[in-house]
């Protein structure tokens, strides 16, 4: 499978990553390899078979209360923000 | 009290004799890292000063009476591990200035049993690369030929331990990220069942496939150290609620009547002639043990590549999409407007394989794809389950090799990441199936170690401890140390 210029735009502007104009070839190339070799999965005989939902036969994800459980944090974790201003995370201007 | 001939065990013994200190041994250790790390870059951090203050409280401990198994005994951690107070980086630029607030499950599992932490091991950039190559903080070398890969993504971990630099240390393995590396650098390694230990602190690659582990010098080192880490954990909600055994227990117990499954598959092709020839040697010191052999066969397994590399890449899509420059990490020089600090802040803050993964993911979540890659991706896996359960109906564990060849020059599979993503092929289809599995060196080819892999059925964690300890207690592989580190 054939990946162009245009898909690798446009699958970087979904996971939004800028990437440089030296880097597209790079992806056109390998992602184009990639997906060829990902496409043997085809010849497998699938039908009827339910896709695996959790490693572990039988098991489901566990649900828990929605109940509070941890005590503030906000100072300690906002010491890793790139920038905060009175307990706030900042980021430009969304609305012109 | 050599650091080279050490084992875990040997250590905590020396340690309740008092022939030596915590802080002398912590001491000596964080000398031999300060002396390696210049041509083996295994560490991101060393945290030395806390170190040698852990020491002393277990010195004191000890002194006051209340000294565990395992108090006193200097490990490190895989970068992934989130540590309270220290840096916390992943092997990326994302978070190469992020300082954890918190201790990951493992982390404070292993430090209440009274461990001390000598640091933070390098890594592929989050846990993505089966060489160490792609780490920001760059390439880990490999102790037994530094023009060689360690293997990764835990190649900080595997390197520091055949170095002798660290006793142990923690690993993470998502597509054999604690084998591989462990195989290429004649270390033992062991990745539990998924839902054994806690994932909790651990950043996340691929959460249905994670899992932490530990690299070794030995099988009896590990099954010293699994037990405090592992068990239920409610932060964790795929966490199993399974009682852990003490592993140390049943470590010598008899082979005799074990049956062992040979994967038809994994001898098939790919696999380097000499590297078979050590995987035979130690299929004989099985059978000396009382093992028997089958074969076995596990159809589906050569498509465990090919569908890990739609459900990991999609995983860590939407993991990493966590990673936005504005709660914590890189964020990008004067953002034009949150767009672009999203767009930016990530193209500079990831690497070139972290893209390339986060890309490969987005592509088969999104609209139109999904169920052309995802779920047929899904329902593989499930075929190659089955596979596995069907195996396990006729054998107690699986043998084979780990990786398909010894370890390889530093760069020469950066250009072709299938070329790179084959070197799972063995390791990745246990990942899928939520087995456990383990690495043991059985031997060497051209100077470089090779690697033995157990796979057995979920919760086996005892037994196959049990099979490696009786292997190493036949065999000296594991107590190889590299010439320079001797």
């Amino acid at each position: 499978m054939s990946l162009t210029r245009a898909d690798i735009e446009n699958i970087a502007r979904l996971a939004r990553l800028q990437l440089t104009e030296a880097e597209i070839p790079v992806y056109v190339d390998s992602l184009s390899r990639i997906f060829a070799f990902v496409g043997e999965l085809d010849r497998a005989p699938t039908a009827g078979i339910s896709p695996m939902a959790h490693p572990l036969p039988g098991l489901a994800q566990r649900l828990r209360a929605d109940a509070v459980s941890e005590t503030d944090h906000r100072d300690r974790y906002q010491q890793n923000a790139p920038k905060v201003e009175a307990g706030l995370y900042v980021v430009p201007k969304v609305i012109e | 009290m050599s650091a080279p001939a050490a084992t875990v065990a040997a250590l905590a013994k020396g340690l309740a004799a008092g022939d030596f200190s915590s802080v002398e041994l912590t001491r000596s250790y964080l000398d031999r890292i300060q002396a390696a790390q210049p041509g083996l870059n295994a560490f991101i951090t060393v945290t030395a000063e806390a170190a040698l203050a852990e020491a002393a409280a277990a010195d004191a401990a000890r002194a006051a009476g209340k000294a565990g198994a395992l108090t006193g005994v200097p490990l490190a951690h895989k970068d992934i591990f989130c540590t309270e107070g220290v840096l916390t980086t992943c092997g990326s630029k994302m978070l190469s200035n992020f300082v954890s607030p918190y201790d990951a499950t493992v982390v404070s599992g292993l430090r209440r049993s009274g461990t001390v932490m000598l640091g933070k091991l390098n890594m592929d950039e989050f846990a993505m690369g089966s060489s160490n190559e792609t780490s920001y903080f760059g390439p880990v070398r490999n102790p037994w030929n530094p023009a060689m890969v360690p293997g990764g993504s835990s190649g900080g971990s595997a390197a520091a331990v055949a170095a002798r630099i660290v006793p142990a240390a923690t690993a993470t393995d998502t597509g054999g990220s604690i084998r591989q590396p462990a195989a290429l650098c004649g270390v033992t390694g062991i990745k539990p069942t998924y839902g054994r230990v806690s994932r909790y602190g651990m950043i996340a690659f691929a959460s249905s496939l994670d899992q932490a582990g530990l690299i070794t010098v030995s099988a009896e080192d590990a099954a010293l150290l699994l037990g405090p880490m592992s068990g239920f954990d409610p932060k964790d909600s795929t966490s199993v609620e399974s009682p852990v055994p003490d592993y140390t227990r049943t470590l010598g117990d008899s082979l005799e009547g074990m049956t062992i499954g040979i994967v038809k598959e994994f001898f098939d092709k790919g696999l380097d002639a000499e590297c078979e020839s050590r995987i035979r040697d130690a299929m004989r010191v099985y059978e000396k043990l009382g093992a028997k052999f089958r074969e076995v066969s596990c159809p589906n397994l050569p498509l465990s590549v090919p569908t890990y590399y739609v459900v990991a890449p999609a995983e860590c899509s939407s993991n990493l999409a966590r990673f936005d420059g504005v709660r914590f990490g890189y964020r990008c020089e004067s953002p034009k407007n949150l767009t672009d600090l999203y767009m930016r802040s990530r193209g500079e803050g990831f690497g070139a394989e972290v893209k390339r993964r986060i890309m490969t993911g987005t592509y088969v979540l999104s609209a139109g794809y999904y169920d052309a890659y995802y779920l047929k991706a899904q329902r593989v896996r499930q075929l190659i389950s089955a596979d596995f359960a069907r195996a396990f109906g006729e054998v107690d564990l699986l043998l084979g090799p780990t990786s398909p060849t010894p370890a390889f020059a530093i760069g020469a599979k950066c250009d072709d990441p299938i070329t790179m993503y084959l070197n799972d092929i063995y390791t990745i289809g246990a990942n899928l199936a939520g087995l456990p599995g383990m690495s043991l060196p059985c031997g060497f080819v051209g100077g470089l170690p090779v690697g033995l892999q157990l796979i057995g059925p979920h919760f086996s964690e005892a037994r196959m401890l049990n099979a490696a300890h009786r292997y190493q207690l036949e065999t000296d592989w594991h107590l190889q140390v590299p010439a320079a580190f001797a």
